[in-house]
């Protein structure tokens, strides 16, 4: 059972889509991180909070027939890799569609949705996920 | 001082479910295997490397290192015994670590132990454990698996380049044919195209025959300084170098989602230290945990531009081809032991060298590139055997 401080510690970013911007060179990144990989020690510091708009693009896709316990009762379902307008690259769920609809450059916007749940008695998971456009 | 570093005896265990055998049962079987075979005694036995990647997931085990030496038997004589991981490449990786003590002049033999029990954790949970070589707050936390990331560098890949299914499913026949000569092998039967293509789905583009199975397994070798070797007469192989590099963690966080730079990085370093040249390789053991893998270290290892390793995988890759890939069976057919994995590779390749690897012998084999991987192509790293 994942205790609540592990979930909770990164909803501001899985709810709101937060990453950090490096304002040494200006490069957005997502999941958070404390340094800059272009910049290194430049970075120190200047790494700040951004929201992103949510909206992004299709680079990949996958029906997942085959997955771990949390997510059996979502199978079979639709994971991506989106694009986001401001440049990183992240791993989310395609959701609310029809998988024909489902394409490389099809563009996307952020949903808030239901993640996971940790077993029968555990927390219920938020985040984000993606809607066609 | 150059001390070059000799590998003299190598064993693994058979690799596949093996519900009667225990992780140490395992650790301890391919160990002694080694050291029969290297005829060397435990009293010259300087320090003992022990890969593995999840045994504190899976089997609820940490103190690798301690374990292995005290079922080897060697608890009382205090052989230093550290475990080595770097998840999926853990193998190579204890290789690497246990070649640079005795380049360093520290030790003049060492053993090189990895294994893996995967099969005691029931249905769907070993999938969960195996998902925590992604990024688990990032990738595997919205449900992605080790398939799925593999499916979605396939998608791009396939799209991008133009390339047919059926290329990716020619890398799986051929683990299979050459796994069908390898006594240890976990899966020893013969695959068709078509049976390749119509399995399953696990995450599409890839379906079941595109996977690597869940497996039990360990190996082991016996490494040597050249001052050993000289001053007991043994015969080994000469590993001519070894490499490591490492990329971003994540898929999405990459230059490119199918290039492996790591592995790029890697057999960069090791053809420079090896002093050899593409064409002098008699062939090769590479990660593919799943056949899209395979494939694109074709490319990024220099073997083809890339796009282009469909141009190699229906003739080339074969036992007899230009390019022998996967003579053990790969991961694919031979098996999927993590932390076993980079060390059964080298364990094969120590048997091509020396002429003693049966009806899947390559003929004149002179140089072998072994390539082992951690994660989506995280960690990777490059052993140059040869002379």
């Amino acid at each position: 059972m994942t205790e609540l401080s592990r979930i909770w510690r990164e909803t501001e970013y899985r709810y709101n889509l937060i990453g950090f911007k490096c304002n040494n060179c200006g490069e957005s990144y997502f999941p958070p991180r404390d340094i800059c990989p272009h910049c290194h020690r430049e970075s120190i510091g200047k790494m700040e909070k951004v929201k992103f708009s949510g909206n992004g693009e299709i680079l990949s896709y996958t029906t997942v027939h085959d997955a771990p316990p949390a997510f059996k009762r979502q199978v079979p379902y639709l994971l991506a890799l989106v694009k986001l307008d401001e440049g990183p690259v992240i791993t989310a769920q395609i959701v609310d569609c029809d998988p024909d609809d489902v394409n490389i450059g099809r563009k996307v916007h952020m949903a808030f949705r239901k993640i996971r749940e940790d077993g029968t008695n555990g927390v219920i998971e938020y985040g984000y996920k993606f809607k066609l456009d | 001082m150059l001390n070059n570093v000799y590998i003299i005896g190598a064993g693994e265990t058979k690799f596949g479910e093996l519900w009667d055998k225990s992780l140490r049962n395992l650790a301890v079987e391919a160990g002694l295997k080694a050291i029969e075979n290297a005829g060397i005694y435990s009293r010259d036995i300087d320090a003992i490397y022990g890969a593995n990647g999840l045994a504190g997931t899976i089997n609820e085990q940490e103190n690798i290192g301690a374990l292995i030496a005290d079922f080897s038997g060697l608890s009382m004589e205090g052989i230093p015994a550290l475990r080595v991981e770097a998840s999926t490449a853990s193998g190579a990786a204890a290789v690497r670590e246990a070649y640079l003590s005795i380049k360093s002049g520290e030790y003049d033999l060492v053993v090189v132990g990895g294994v893996e029990k995967m099969t005691d954790i029931h249905g769907s949970g070993i999938l969960e454990k195996m998902s925590s070589i992604l990024d688990r707050e990032w990738e595997a936390f919205f449900g992605a698996t080790p398939a799925a990331m593999a499916a979605l560098i396939a998608r791009k890949y396939m799209n991008d380049f133009n390339v047919e299914k059926e290329a990716l499913s020619m890398f799986s026949v051929n683990d299979h044919l050459n796994a069908s000569k390898n006594p240890d092998a976990q899966y020893r039967n013969k695959l068709t195209v078509e049976q390749a293509m119509d399995s399953i789905p696990v995450a599409d583009p890839l379906n079941m025959m595109d996977c690597s199975p869940v497996s039990d397994g360990a190996a082991a070798i016996v490494l040597a300084s050249e001052n050993f070797v000289k001053k007991n007469k043994k015969e080994g192989v000469k590993i001519l170098s070894s490499a490591v590099a490492e990329d971003y963690l994540s898929v999405g966080s990459r230059e490119s989602i199918y290039t492996l730079k790591s592995t790029r990085l890697a057999a960069e370093k090791a053809f420079k230290k090896a002093g050899i040249k593409r064409d002098d390789i008699s062939f090769m053991e590479v990660h593919d945990s799943f056949s899209i893998y395979g494939l694109l270290e074709l490319e990024d290892l220099g073997f083809a531009e890339k796009g282009k390793a469909k141009n190699l995988v229906y003739d080339d890759i074969k036992l007899n081809g230009r390019l022998p890939v996967n003579p053990s069976g790969g991961l694919k057919a031979k098996g999927d032991p993590y932390g076993a994995v980079g060390i059964g590779q080298v364990v094969d390749a120590y048997k091509q060298l020396m002429e003693k690897a049966g009806e899947r012998q390559i003929k004149d084999a002179r140089y072998a590139l072994l390539h082992n991987m951690a994660g989506t192509g995280a960690s990777s790293v490059v052993h140059i055997l040869g002379e």
